[in-house]
């Protein structure tokens, strides 16, 4: 497989995962705007925060509105990581990896953008935004779909997932990151409703907050939360999960080439070390010194990656 | 010849007959048509809008940042041919696409179509597709063009006539195979009660044809790639769609290297060799150190590999000297000097303005004639005579004066139509037809092509960049 397809399969999952947990994102701080009445502004900050696109948006624009936020990161082009912006790479890149790609994949992709752009023509008004963000959500799952239910599980199909997981755990890393001082035993005041939403929005902006009362019990507390979505193997954003999978395509791909490259040892010492390492360490350690060491590791993992299959667009 | 504007009732109709009934190869179909409601007719016409939409068979238009990808308008009412009417152009079509490959080994070797005096050697010499780089040279099994999209108009019943041969890299085959697809999908029935001859396999024999012709310093299986200029390349969709119907890599200029003595892609494993490149990209572009320096959609040294016979380039460089309108205008000639007979198919008879007789004559006829440029393509720089306005045939026959050598001239003629879908039902249109070739060591024809529509009343240009849509193109068994 060229490098050049082998960049753009692992671009093309990138970008659709972003959509999707942007659309993720959106949704939280909506949420958390119907919950309260006053400084809505403050969540739509740290929405932006999660999103990585904070800076970007002082450039573009003199105050913070819960419009301007939501504009921004639903279809703002000047927004790189704006869902439409996403997904029209997302799209643009499968366009060029066609002939990797199953038709059913393919279409579900060209699908999701034309829908998309119909949708995102226009500034959106607030009683279309659920509408939109479960759109969003439909048609990723549908690529999703397509993708598994029709590719085979070759070399094409270990790039993409790996693109997937790299996203998705970087995408995690910065929703718990952003959020981390609401998690930490001395700030919160434990049990008020304050904190209470709060935990529900990070567990929302990953589309935990039903799961999670399956694996722990009903009541939010911080270190359940971290847990959730660090450690637990079962949970699907988990950074854990995460790299159980991306371990496990690199594994195909050393199987497959027969050599491994710089990649393989820095993913597996990630992976053993979320195993191994409980939360309460983790937290007494400084959450945000892990996660920030975290999101560096992951950068520097898929430069690896990079590398080693010689990408190049 | 046609002198009105509107529809033109002195075209050939391929689906009715004077007297509204149905010509024999649509009889089955006409009886399908009768009991169709039009309603749903006009939904799947909408349907296949999407199916097309949503699959990408799209082309790019430069300079349209928002509306940069177009559909080409697609016509739910096949073009349908006999099989007798088939066999007679396919003979046709072999007996041409044979000569064109005699021709050209013959004006890259020996020239004796020149020393025999029926082609004047400037005509060769110094024509711009002429590539001197390809003397003296063969490529892997004498075979220059691998794939010809050979163009066909019809008159009558039996008037067919070869409009050009495109010998450089004919394009619309992904059309071909996308209007059967989605023919098939809406309308299944109709392939239960019409037997119509397949295209789908038109990829396989494609990837075969490619493999076999493999260059002699290929060892073990051949690995063929598609080239294609880019994702922004106007026929990207196509270039892409071809190299997966046929399981190969699609490549792009910057993805090969020439690397000890071979051209090779840049792999996840690192370089790997290419034995076969199907390129989309033209010959002015296929090498910077050989044609023009500044292209960026080439590989450099791909000519010296190709001369030292360590990769194949399909269609050869050098191949659009023998599809040049100048040199159409002596295809008869061409065909009965290779294959010793009579061309089976009919040019269009052709006025070479560089001729001082009928140049005088061109000008004096302008109001019924086309008159094309030499090079041009795409409908483009042309003028149809008959419905330019009186200002318009003015300010060409200037054109002409100035440069009668750039010119050439053919009558009008009465396009055949089919009907398409319109709102108050049906209605004739012009059409003309593109069937494909592949050449290796035989010459296969597959049995339909692409049929393009004018979808403007009394039209007579079918190209899709001026308003022409396209048609499902079935040759019945029998």
């Amino acid at each position: 497989m060229l490098g050049r397809t082998a960049n753009g399969l692992y671009w093309m999952f990138r970008y659709i995962e972003r959509a999707e947990n942007g659309a993720r994102l959106i949704d939280a701080g909506l949420r958390m705007s119907l919950t309260r009445s006053e400084a809505a502004e403050d969540d739509w900050d740290g929405v932006l925060q999660s999103a990585g696109v904070r800076e970007l948006y002082d450039e573009v624009h003199e105050t913070l509105t819960s419009s301007d936020a939501i504009d921004f990161l639903l279809r703002d082009r000047a927004n790189p990581s704006s869902v439409m912006s996403c997904i029209e790479a997302g799209r643009h890149n499968a366009r060029m990896v066609r002939t990797a790609l199953t038709r059913e994949t393919w279409e579900a992709t060209n699908e999701c953008w034309i829908e998309m752009k119909a949708m995102l023509a226009k500034k959106a008004r607030p009683a279309d935004l659920p509408e939109i963000i479960g759109t969003i959500k439909r048609r990723a799952g549908l690529i999703r779909g397509a993708f598994h239910g029709t590719m085979l599980r070759n070399e094409i199909f270990n790039f993409s997932r790996i693109g997937t997981f790299i996203e998705r755990a970087d995408n995690t890393a910065r929703i718990l990151d952003v959020k981390y001082y609401v998690l930490l035993p001395a700030v919160a005041a434990v049990g008020s409703s304050m904190d209470n939403v709060q935990w529900e929005s990070i567990l929302r902006s990953v589309s935990a907050h039903r799961a999670y009362g399956w694996v722990y019990d009903a009541e939010l507390r911080p270190a359940n939360i971290a847990d959730f979505l660090i450690s637990n193997g079962r949970m699907p954003r988990s950074l854990a999960y995460c790299y159980e999978k991306i371990v496990s395509n690199l594994g195909y791909l050393a199987r497959e080439y027969g050599a491994t490259h710089a990649a393989h040892g820095t993913a597996e010492q990630t992976l053993a070390a979320l195993r191994t390492r409980s939360i309460n360490d983790i937290m007494d350690q400084g959450l945000h010194e892990y996660l920030e060491e975290f999101i560096s590791d992951n950068n520097r993992l898929g430069q690896e990656i990079s590398d080693g299959y010689r990408f190049y667009h | 010849m046609v002198k009105n504007k509107g529809t033109t009732p002195l075209a050939f109709d391929e689906m009715m007959n004077a007297d509204s009934s149905p010509r024999q190869p649509y009889s089955t179909y006409n009886e399908w048509y009768a009991s169709q409601d039009r309603n749903r007719l006009i939904a799947k016409s909408k349907e296949a809008e999407n199916i097309f939409r949503k699959t990408g068979i799209t082309f790019a238009v430069y300079g349209h940042a928002d509306s940069s990808e177009k559909l080409i308008p697609f016509d739910l009412i096949p073009r349908i041919i006999s099989g007798r009417e088939w066999r007679r152009l396919a003979q046709g079509i072999e007996q041409r696409v044979i000569a064109l490959n005699a021709f050209l080994d013959d004006i890259y070797h020996k020239q004796e179509i020149v020393r025999a005096g029926r082609i004047p050697r400037e005509l060769i010499e110094k024509n711009d597709a002429f590539l001197p780089q390809m003397i003296g040279f063969r490529p892997p099994g004498g075979v220059y063009t691998h794939i010809v999209g050979t163009d066909i108009v019809r008159t009558g019943e039996d008037q067919f006539y070869v409009l050009e041969d495109n010998a450089r890299t004919p394009s619309g085959v992904s059309y071909m195979l996308e209007n059967r697809e989605t023919m098939m999908q809406m309308f299944p029935e109709l392939f239960h009660q019409n037997r119509v001859r397949p295209v789908e396999n038109y990829p396989y024999l494609l990837r075969q044809s490619l493999a076999s012709l493999a260059p002699p310093g290929c060892s073990g299986k051949p690995r063929v790639a598609v080239l294609t200029p880019g994702i922004y390349n106007s026929a990207f969709y196509e270039h892409a769609f071809l190299a997966d119907m046929m399981g190969v890599e699609l490549v792009e200029g910057s993805d090969l290297r020439v690397i000890d003595g071979k051209v090779k892609m840049r792999t996840t494993r690192g370089y790997e060799a290419i034995d076969v490149l199907y390129r989309r990209v033209d010959d002015d572009f296929l090498d910077p150190l050989t044609f023009r320096p500044d292209s960026a959609l080439g590989v450099p040294g791909i000519m010296d590999v190709y001369r030292a016979g360590n990769i194949t380039i399909a269609n050869a460089p050098g191949t659009g000297i023998s599809d040049d309108k100048a040199i159409y205008s002596y295809m008869p000639e061409i065909v009965e000097f290779y294959t010793g007979r009579k061309p089976l198919l009919e040019n269009v008879p052709t006025w070479r303005c560089s001729e001082p007789q009928s140049l005088k004559y061109v000008l004096e006829h302008i109001e019924e004639l086309v008159i094309k440029e030499v090079h041009g393509s795409g409908g483009y720089g042309m003028l149809v005579g008959p419905t330019a306005t009186r200002k318009e045939r003015a300010i060409f026959a200037e054109k002409l004066k100035a440069r009668p050598g750039n010119y050439i001239a053919q009558p009008t003629l009465s396009l055949s139509t089919v009907p398409i879908l319109v709102n108050k039902g049906i209605a004739p249109r012009h059409v003309d037809l593109r069937p494909y070739v592949l050449v290796s060591d035989k010459v296969q024809i597959i049995p339909g092509g692409l049929t393009r529509v004018a979808l403007k009343a009394g039209s007579l240009v079918v190209n899709s960049s001026q308003g022409g849509g396209t048609k499902d193109t079935w040759v019945l068994e029998d």
